[in-house]
């Protein structure tokens, strides 16, 4: 078993600049945590504090009921892979891997038997006697990965560990981490920028932005209920449209966008009154060219339209000049340069409040 | 094709001239050493003269206490390599990684105290040792040479620590180190460079000093090298063959040191550790 919990943990260096504040979390015993947000939100500073790697200002941080604010990285019985590798370069693949074993007076013969075995489970077998140097981006995270699962530790720490690889190699190592928290069924912990590795990755997926904790809820939770504009903007991509205006109800309700003439019928269930300032959030999937019973219809200007393969992605922009982009279907293929129709799905309206950015539940 | 040609034939031309006035003195040092009589100037061009001899060599080993000069002078030299060393690469650590008081002003006072000529400390370096009564000793001039080679190899030291990636240390204490046997055990084989040049640095600086040690070393049995080798010339006379032949044999510990250590002056210790 091994659970981590953060209560009220918070960061202020010396400048007085505040990296994390306040952050309370639980991750249970087997949980693959993602913390995930732009840079400069903190993540890896509260990932770093749970190594043992950066002091901790205020708050506790235990691991199996054990508070470790003043334990040494080398005794909290955690193993950490870094986003640039950090091999020894003066050591062999296989030094490297034994390395963490060799220093807690592990047998030989049983150093031998995790390395090989790890070697295996990563494919990295035959570079056991290379040099870092001698190895690619792709096999040098390997190691890495290797040298952390040797030590069969209570927690795994991940820091931003696929974001020096290629885009190929990201999906691949994505997997091959997935595979092995389900093998290994330990508790992990994982830093990243890439909201798609967040979303695929996580059991439980935390949202952070300036220090702050913005949402701990599973990826379709996060994705279906956002608390706040931020999250809605952050998870999914392309990302979430935004659409600033009011509430009106001649009749039947709908949304104008301030200081246009687009506007957007609602449905007759929401609550929200007269002139009621709202952000409108439309993801870009939630629109499309298929006509569909009782949806409305909208046309508007395609400026670009980038097709992937599998999907398209058409952009437009609304009379305030705020561009707006829909994912369509491989089959719709939108003209440039010319109106289309678009259909939009009021069921999937996101509402969040002009001001404070905070999801209005309807 | 003719521009390359005459740009090439510049080049080795302007090397040749360098090489040949890098290697003359040497040559020349080699032809009086091995002349039959004490004679600095001759006409001839031979490098190995006419009747050459090793006579010099020998009276040096035999006649004179060469050997005895050169204990102390290894002896000096290595305390204050030793002593150079352990300190430029520790103290160079810690300014390198560690924030505190004073990291700064220390930083700048080291490189300040280079900028002064070493004459210039000779006198109140003098008396201060008069008072701790070290004068006449090896302690004196090991802790004034380990002093002067100090500060420039702890700036070459902590230059060297600031492009090790600090996650390599950081890994290091995850996997059981502490902060000491994170230093000792991954960043210091990764500096051998720096510390080969400290190395070297630290043992030039009390090898070939004559001015420091001629202040404090009077007693004869306590003379280095340059002390010896300065005895060979009087008021009346300079023994130049001795002068020669010992010139000669003062560089071989030199040489090889330096081809001791020179395998370890490699550049891309850390290749491979970190992306980048």
């Amino acid at each position: 078993m091994a659970q981590v919990e953060l209560k009220n943990v918070s960061k202020i260096y010396d400048d007085n600049v505040t990296a994390v504040r306040d952050v309370s979390l639980r991750v249970i015993d087997k949980e693959f945590l993602v913390l995930v947000g732009p840079s400069g939100c903190g993540k890896s500073t509260a990932l770093r504090m749970i190594a043992g790697l950066e002091e901790i200002s205020r708050g506790t941080i235990t691991i199996d009921d054990r508070i470790v604010n003043d334990v040494a990285p080398k005794d909290r019985d955690i193993a950490m892979v870094f986003q640039n590798y950090a091999l020894y370069p003066h050591m062999t693949v296989r030094e490297n891997m034994a390395f963490g074993l060799k220093l807690r007076k592990y047998d030989s013969s049983e150093i031998t038997r995790r390395v090989d075995e790890a070697a295996a489970v990563l494919g990295i077998k035959e570079y056991l006697d290379r040099k870092p140097k001698a190895l690619s981006g792709g096999q040098r995270q390997r190691v890495a990965l290797g040298r952390a699962i040797v030590r069969q530790p209570k927690v795994f720490l991940f820091d931003e560990p696929l974001s020096n690889l290629d885009a190929n190699l990201r999906v691949q190592m994505r997997t091959e981490i997935t595979r092995l928290h389900q093998k290994l069924q330990t508790t992990m912990i994982y830093v990243t920028h890439d909201q798609v590795e967040a979303m695929s990755m996580g059991d439980r997926i935390v949202v952070m932005k300036d220090g702050l904790v913005q949402q701990v809820d599973s990826p379709l939770d996060i994705y279906h209920h956002p608390v706040n504009r931020f999250v809605a903007g952050f998870i999914g991509s392309p990302t979430m449209n935004f659409f600033t205006g009011s509430i009106t109800r001649n009749g039947s309700p709908a949304f104008r966008e301030a200081g246009t003439s687009f506007t957007l019928p609602l449905r007759t269930d929401t609550p929200f009154g007269e002139n009621r300032e709202v952000i409108l959030g439309i993801r870009p999937e939630h629109v499309s060219m298929k006509e569909q019973q009782g949806r409305p219809r909208r046309k508007v200007f395609v400026d670009v339209v980038e097709p992937v393969g599998n999907e398209v992605f058409a952009y437009f922009s609304t009379g305030s000049g705020r561009q707006f982009v829909a994912r369509l279907s491989s089959d719709d293929l939108p003209s440039v340069q010319e109106e289309c129709e678009f259909v939009f799905d009021p069921s999937r309206f996101h509402f969040f409040d002009a001001t404070s950015g905070e999801t209005l539940r309807g | 094709m003719k521009a390359k040609t005459i740009r090439l034939t510049a080049s080795y031309l302007v090397l040749i001239i360098f090489c040949v006035i890098a290697v003359y003195p040497i040559l020349q040092v080699v032809t009086i050493s091995l002349r039959p009589a004490d004679r600095l100037l001759s006409t001839s061009l031979e490098i190995i003269p006419e009747n050459a001899s090793l006579s010099a060599y020998v009276q040096l080993f035999t006649e004179r206490p060469f050997l005895r000069w050169m204990i102390n002078s290894l002896l000096v030299s290595l305390v204050v390599t030793v002593t150079g060393v352990s300190l430029a690469s520790t103290a160079g650590y810690a300014f390198s990684r560690f924030s505190f008081a004073g990291k700064k002003a220390g930083l700048l006072s080291l490189l300040t105290t280079q900028m002064f000529p070493a004459t210039m400390l000779m006198l109140p370096l003098y008396i201060l040792l008069i008072k701790l009564g070290l004068i006449n000793t090896y302690i004196g001039v090991i802790i004034i040479y380990s002093a002067t080679a100090l500060p420039f190899t702890i700036w070459t030291m902590k230059g060297y620590y600031d492009t090790i990636p600090y996650s390599l240390e950081e890994a290091a204490r995850i996997d059981g180190c502490n902060q000491f046997h994170a230093f000792y055990r991954i960043i210091l084989p990764l500096a051998a460079p720096a510390l080969v040049i400290t190395a070297l640095f630290s043992f030039m600086t009390a090898w070939a000093e004559y001015v420091v040690a001629a202040q404090i070393l009077q007693d004869s049995d306590l003379w280095t090298l340059p002390l010896g080798l300065k005895s060979f010339e009087s008021n009346m006379t300079t023994e130049w063959g001795l002068y020669g032949a010992a010139s000669l044999m003062v560089a071989v510990p030199v040489i090889a040191l330096f081809l001791a250590l020179s395998r370890y002056l490699v550049s891309g210790l850390t290749l491979g550790s970190v992306k980048g």
